[in-house]
């Protein structure tokens, strides 16, 4: 997790905001930092996360959670993470045609079906279990990431009715944060993926997105960081806030600053 | 399931890229870890053709092109995808392709080439020629050069026992630890070199007998028998270390040529609201799979150009992990242009992956043009020739903003500015 970002979400690992909706977003840029950054957070706060990837290979999160602090092969061993690899389960799927329930089970249909399974499976790993009652603080979902279910073929429809349902079990039931990451296509005119960030902006209570600058390519400033906030869990608080930040990545640190205030500039 | 609990086993483990055997799973991200292994002694895994990245240690080929290499931040990261975004006229693009074929066979990796238009067997017999003497900076200077060869009927006079040994002559794989070879266009590859490699061909015609059949599997035809293929050669080689028979210490180069084109049973190149148009996505995304888990590299060629929803080529790029795209000048206006004299077109490195990291090796120069010589392909910073004539041509100020629009946009971000500016 970074620290600054921490601060300018002021939040601590010990002191969260319980059932919210998280949508991170990304614009022209590469938004997964802000994955790992929540990964590592939601571990140092003791909770139970699982985590659906679907883009990338569990050894890679591994690799860099180990620069930020964490060592997710411990936290899958002691039950505290549960990972669906998404890459290598579709192989799985796809070659050896067993008919046994899968979470990734869309995969198998022509026309990009239901994601029951997947809901199902996340329902179950996040349940509190008897004997761990009290180990883990909330559970967590986190996805990485919404776009990849459209690339398979399925409807973005789909995937909203599948993130309500999640909300219900997760956020609603059993008190637990959902994160999840979605491109933001830009002028590509992708109208299923407008359609899904558009419906998961609407639902969310914080909305990080990081752009590109406007101005193009810089190697001291890599973007941009909007952070919204929407829906208040107490309705005495101001609604909609926003923040921008600048930002830098380094080898285990982001760095945030305020616009044009990069530490090469000054 | 044999396999897959074996690739289960590998995956968290950070062992080096050295502790293979069968029992743990080959991950192609797995850090090469500190020398000691478990067995105590230090054991270094070095498949030829390799070099770690000086990033994280990540297993890095090469292209073929070594100016290419330098911009992706050393080279193609083994279990990834090198999209290549075809030019207009598909001029340039199988010269890059054949480029990766070559380095593999110089290399002595296996190669798996598919193609739905040429056979693979031609594409083979038509890969470049490596240019093997080390001094290629005088070769490439020079329009006629013969290698100098050692005059046979010298005798030694000094180390005279030398005499006796065989003359060197370059027949198998380079065993050079050269990373990245330059190659001559003009010359076809030595048929030594095609005899020692070894090759796994597609072609689609050959595979795939009756396309008119109504499709209601998830992927097209086509696609799927080509997974299968892959699939079949990475588990019977041990690519992905899953077979207890086979050790293999080699990477797998697949090139899959003209990706998405109408040849292949996809139709996102001719209209732009077709119903199969998750095809190739899944296409892509099963590759991917097969690629981290396995020690293979791939590049495909892609007609992005026809591709009419932009949606999709979107999606497609996302899904890849380094695409490149080639924008040449033939056709258009700027051949004729003096401004480009020098080029030949421009080359856009649209994506580059943050594998194991939080960053990645970005080159900082983000207009670059390509220009092919006869031994040579090289990439460089597009550069405006100066404005050397005698009166100030206000003529060419309308070219010059035009290709000022070109410099600045970086990663596919917006280029602020439209007007030139005017001191």
């Amino acid at each position: 997790m970074f620290p600054e970002l921490n601060n300018l979400l002021n939040t601590t690992p010990d002191r969260t905001e319980q059932g919210t909706l998280t949508l991170l977003c990304d614009a022209k840029t590469d938004g997964s930092f802000l994955v790992h950054h929540f990964l590592s957070f939601y571990l140092k706060a003791n909770c139970k996360v699982c985590f659906v990837a679907l883009i990338q290979s569990f050894s890679h999160y591994n690799i860099v959670g180990q620069k930020l602090g964490v060592s997710l092969s411990t936290a899958r061993e002691r039950g505290q993470l549960v990972f669906l690899e998404g890459l290598k389960s579709s192989i799985d799927i796809f070659f050896q045609t067993q008919e046994e329930p899968h979470p990734l089970q869309f995969f198998r249909e022509a026309n990009g079906g239901n994601l029951q399974s997947l809901y199902e499976f996340v329902r179950d790993a996040l349940k509190p279990r008897d004997s761990e009652e009290t180990m883990w603080r909330y559970p967590v979902l986190l996805v990485d990431n919404l776009s990849v279910l459209l690339s398979l073929g399925v409807g973005a429809v789909t995937v909203l009715d599948f993130i309500q349902y999640c909300r219900a079990a997760v956020c609603c039931e059993l008190k637990g944060n959902i994160v999840a990451l979605v491109h933001d296509s830009g002028d590509a005119e992708d109208e299923e993926n407008d359609i899904l960030l558009n419906g998961l902006s609407h639902q969310s209570h914080l909305i990080l997105r990081a752009e590109g600058l406007a101005t193009g390519f810089c190697k001291d400033v890599h973007g941009q960081l909007r952070i919204l906030w929407r829906r208040p869990l107490q309705p005495t608080a101001q609604r909609d806030r926003s923040l921008t930040y600048q930002y830098k990545i380094q080898d285990k640190n982001v760095f945030f600053f305020a616009k044009g205030m990069s530490p090469a500039v000054l | 399931m044999a396999a897959a609990a074996t690739c289960g086993t590998g995956f968290g483990s950070s062992g080096s890229v050295a502790a293979v055997a069968g029992r743990s799973g080959i991950t192609s991200f797995q850090r090469r870890g500190k020398a000691g292994g478990t067995d105590g002694g230090p054991r270094l895994l070095s498949i030829a053709g390799t070099r770690p990245s000086l990033r994280n240690g990540q297993l890095l080929v090469s292209t073929g092109l070594p100016a290419l290499d330098q911009l992706l931040g050393g080279g193609l990261a083994v279990g990834t995808v090198l999209l290549i975004e075809e030019d207009k006229f598909n001029i340039y693009s199988p010269l890059l392709f054949k480029y990766f074929l070559a380095e593999g066979v110089v290399n002595g990796h296996t190669l798996l080439i598919a193609s739905a238009k040429e056979n693979p067997a031609n594409i083979l017999q038509e890969l470049p020629a490596p240019l093997l003497d080390y001094n290629c900076k005088k070769e490439l200077g020079e329009d006629v050069h013969n290698p100098r060869t050692p005059e046979s009927d010298d005798n030694m006079k000094i180390a005279w026992r030398y005499q006796l040994l065989p003359k060197m002559e370059q027949v198998g794989p380079v065993s050079s630890s050269r990373f990245g070879h330059y190659y001559d266009t003009s010359k076809k590859i030595p048929q030594k070199l095609l005899d020692i490699s070894k090759c796994h061909e597609f072609f689609l015609p050959e595979k795939v007998s009756s396309t008119l059949a109504v499709e209601s599997c998830p992927l097209s035809h086509g696609y799927t028998k080509l997974l299968q293929f892959v699939q079949n050669i990475i588990y019977t080689e041990g690519f992905d270390g899953s077979n207890p028979q086979k050790k293999q210490k080699n990477i797998l180069r697949i090139g899959i040529q003209n990706l998405g084109s109408p040849l292949w049973g996809d139709d996102i190149c001719c209209t732009e609201d077709c119903d199969s148009s998750h095809r190739l996505t899944r296409f892509l995304y099963i590759l991917r799979g097969l690629l981290r888990t396995s020690l293979s590299a791939c590049i495909i060629t892609m007609p992005t150009h026809l591709i009419q929803n932009k949606a999709i080529t979107t999606r497609v790029r996302n899904l890849s992990d380094i695409v490149v795209g080639l924008e040449s000048f033939i056709g258009s206006e700027r051949e004729t242009n003096p401004l480009f004299k020098d080029f030949h077109g421009l080359i856009h490195i649209r994506q580059i992956p943050r594998l194991n990291n939080l960053t990645c090796d970005e080159s900082d120069v983000k207009d670059l043009a390509f220009k092919l010589k006869r031994k040579l392909f090289t990439i460089e910073r597009l550069h405006l020739p100066p404005d050397l004539s005698d009166t100030v041509s206000r003529s060419s100020k309308q070219d010059l903003a035009e290709s000022a629009k070109l410099l600045g946009p970086g990663c596919g971000m917006m280029a602020g500015g439209e007007k030139h500016l005017d001191f």
